[in-house]
């Protein structure tokens, strides 16, 4: 899946894969690189190893706020959290974002995933999301001129203190 | 002028705004955006798609309005409409014939008088109101619209909140006397000082109209000035994560605060809001400050001893008496006062103003009243700031454009929403109604003896034109194709006393609601205690003789 990392500043191929449904979880899981959907995560999180061969996600809906307290615990041990948006309209998804961000302090890569529309991109960036996965990613390109569209901010996120200064030069060098 | 400047930041975020939708436009037409996609993007700009036309509602932030900017709205109308414009119950203005293609021009013509659209629709914090007397009720505690520009910046393209389950909105009042509906809004704030004299804000959440009409509840008696944004963004993200997104009809946040109970949700709303108390959205005092000062009030002059004075001109002049009976309000400022322009004339639809009038109105405000209107919820404009001496030279150049009708809070100051003429939502038509009432109750004498009474007129179930607080309520019904109209009576949206109306009975043809109105009216006339205004006569009476009188007639029709 091809998608935008604002940390890395460029378009990439997304380095994990979802969890294979006929694979043996535990070993999926303790080799790595594989995204977990959080409700799977937390029935088998007591039985994973410490120390998986490499990075561990999780996915969950936009329309699953309830399952962020469920995974505060884990936080450092995750790489990634997917947020996936069915709709554009679903706003669950912005909450979800500054409460893991702002609230409980999560430093991974935070990922929107799903039916997003470019227009939406600084609201995203600005709750906390560093990568951009829309289900339409010919459309990447188009992504790009929306983050810096606005120069202006009226309010202040944690994310904000991460984005350079306001009208100075592009917030990330995408 | 007391008007909040705009800054260089400000002005270059709308010129932003403005190419970015230029953008989402020419996708649009480009057909990069399907209807789907463009439709809440366009709607967080203000543009409808109506009947016959696209709809554009431009913010008149907590209705205060300059000179130079009203000019502006009155080109719009004669340029990109049909010579009108529609003053809204939200303190807004709505352009009814707009094509797509020329919004991003108006929008550009609006961003060089500091005015935009933003936000006037969709789902998300739409444009605060408040009470159209800021800065000149002698009750006030502080002007609320220092808040509500603060609100208005905080609410603007917020990050977290620009796609709520429905639409949001947020009115404030300065003063006691409640004249900002705050009892029928998402969010109502009241300033109120608590036991040390500090001012802050009582919160009360989860009123509206609609379908399922609520009066607010108290969530919390008291938040310091300085909380006030993160106790909002609080409450935002509660309803945000929790409010219904399966049902439109249940996702506003009166639903939620009913399912919860006000209790449980004040206890969530207080959950959130101790993550996020002296955090990054606590009120800077300093940015407080520069908007305050933008609120100083104008440079009041001393009474001109040579002005004729108000009494001895109503004295010759019976018309000017009884506009001054009805079209003042008392301002805090000793030899002023604040007056009413009626945009109810008999026949007329209420709420429009032409594009001549507009002109008319801005030179009027720069004569006398330094340059300044406002927009009420009722439909209806203020010059708030006026000298006592010239109101008889005012009052006669408002007559010259058919803006001196004797009617504030009167029956014939009624509330419509567009209805069916315009609107998609709509089952009946309201302006036509409004109109026949409009001139079966146009005899000044006869509107003076009936006094103060607010009928106010929806035509579907959504109820922008308030019925359900309507001291008389009417509600179009479409019965088999057919217009019918129910009414209700006792509905009031004034602080305390707020009230939903009751209905009176099963809903009536068109052409019956003028007379039933009537029959309504001569009951109260009848019934009355000496001095007693209608809604008080309902409240004391209940719907009951007014149902017999109503009735009475029918059986007597079919008899």
């Amino acid at each position: 899946m091809r998608l935008l990392d604002l940390t890395l500043g460029r378009v990439v191929e997304d380095a994990l894969t979802a969890l294979d449904a006929a694979a043996d979880p535990i070993a999926a899981i303790g080799a790595g690189s594989v995204i977990v959907p959080a409700t799977r995560w937390t029935e088998l999180r007591d039985r994973v190893g410490a120390t998986p061969a490499g990075p561990i996600g999780v996915r969950l809906g936009a329309d699953r706020p309830d399952l962020v307290d469920r995974l505060v615990r884990d936080l450092d041990r995750l790489a990634l959290i997917a947020v996936v948006f069915e709709s554009f309209r679903d706003g669950r998804g912005f909450s979800i974002a500054r409460t893991l961000r702002e609230r409980h302090g999560y430093p991974g890569r935070l990922r929107a995933q799903g039916w997003l529309l470019p227009d939406q991109f600084r609201f995203l960036a600005r709750c906390g999301f560093d990568q951009i996965a829309p289900s339409d990613p010919g459309r990447l390109d188009e992504w790009r001129a929306h983050l810096d569209r606005f120069s202006v901010r009226y309010q202040a996120t944690a994310a904000d203190l991460h984005l350079k200064p306001a009208g100075q030069e592009p917030s990330y060098a995408i | 002028m007391q008007l909040y400047n705009y800054r260089a930041d400000d002005r270059r975020f709308l010129a932003e705004r403005v190419a970015e939708f230029r953008d989402q436009v020419a996708r649009r037409l480009s057909g990069a955006l399907s209807e789907d996609e463009f439709k809440p993007l366009r709607l967080m700009n203000g543009l409808y798609l109506q009947l016959h036309a696209y709809m554009l509602r431009v913010a008149i932030p907590y209705g205060t309005l300059a000179s130079h900017q009203l000019r502006a709205l009155a080109e719009i109308a004669r340029r990109y409409d049909r010579g009108f414009g529609h003053f809204t119950t939200r303190q807004n203005i709505q352009f009814n014939w707009i094509k797509l293609e020329d919004t991003p021009e108006i929008l550009a013509l609006l961003a060089s008088v500091d005015m935009h659209a933003l936000q006037t629709s969709g789902n998300c914090i739409r444009n605060v109101t408040a009470d159209h007397f800021a800065g000149v009720a002698a009750d006030e505690i502080e002007d609320p619209r220092i808040w509500c520009e603060l609100i208005r910046q905080w609410s603007t393209l917020h990050p977290e909140f620009s796609f709520l389950p429905r639409k949001f909105k947020i009115a404030v009042t300065g003063s006691p006397e409640d004249r900002a509906a705050v009892r029928v809004h998402d969010i109502g704030l009241v300033m109120v000082r608590d036991d040390a004299g500090a001012v802050g804000f009582e919160v009360l959440v989860g009123g509206g109209q609609g379908r399922t009409p609520m009066i607010a509840s108290t969530i919390r008696r008291f938040v310091p000035k300085r909380d006030l944004l993160s106790y909002l963004e609080a409450i935002m993200r509660v309803y945000n994560l929790h409010g219904r997104r399966d049902n439109l009809f249940k996702a506003r946040i009166k639903i939620l605060v009913q399912s919860l109970g006000a209790e449980a949700f004040a206890r969530a709303v207080d959950a959130e809001f101790a993550t996020l108390q002296g955090g990054l959205a606590t009120v800077d005092e300093a940015a407080v400050a520069r908007i305050a000062a933008d609120f100083a009030p104008p440079p009041y002059r001393p009474a001109d001893p040579a002005a004729p004075e108000v009494k001895s001109v109503a004295a010759v002049e019976p018309a000017f008496a009884r506009w001054t009976r009805t079209n003042l309000f008392a301002h805090k400022v000793a030899g002023h006062t604040a007056v009413i322009v009626s945009l109810k004339p008999p026949g007329g639809i209420p709420g429009d103003a032409s594009a001549d009038q507009m002109d008319a109105l801005a030179d009027l405000a720069d004569r006398f009243s330094f340059g300044e209107l406002r927009v009420t919820h009722g439909q209806n404009l203020v010059l708030p700031h006026v000298r006592l001496g010239e109101v008889p030279e005012l009052w006669r150049a408002l007559d010259v454009h058919g803006l001196a009708t004797a009617n504030a809070g009167l029956i014939s100051d009624m509330i419509a929403c567009p209805g069916l003429d315009y609107c998609s939502l709509a089952n009946t038509r309201s302006i036509p109604i409004a109109q026949r009432l409009s001139r079966r109750f146009s005899d000044p004498d006869q509107i003076d003896r009936i006094g103060p009474l607010e009928i106010k007129i929806s035509g579907c179930i959504n109820a922008c034109g308030h019925h359900h607080v309507g001291h008389i309520g009417i509600l179009g019904v479409d019965k088999k194709g057919d217009e019918f109209y129910q009414i209700t009576l006792g509905g009031r949206a004034d602080g305390a006393r707020s009230a939903l109306g009751k209905l009176l009975g099963p809903a009536i043809p068109s052409a019956r609601v003028i007379d039933v109105v009537q029959q309504i009216i001569d009951t109260y006339l009848a019934i009355r205690c000496p001095g007693e205004p209608f809604a008080d006569t309902v409240a004391r009476v209940g719907v009951g003789p007014f149902k017999t009188a109503t009735t009475q007639e029918r059986r007597d029709e079919a008899a």
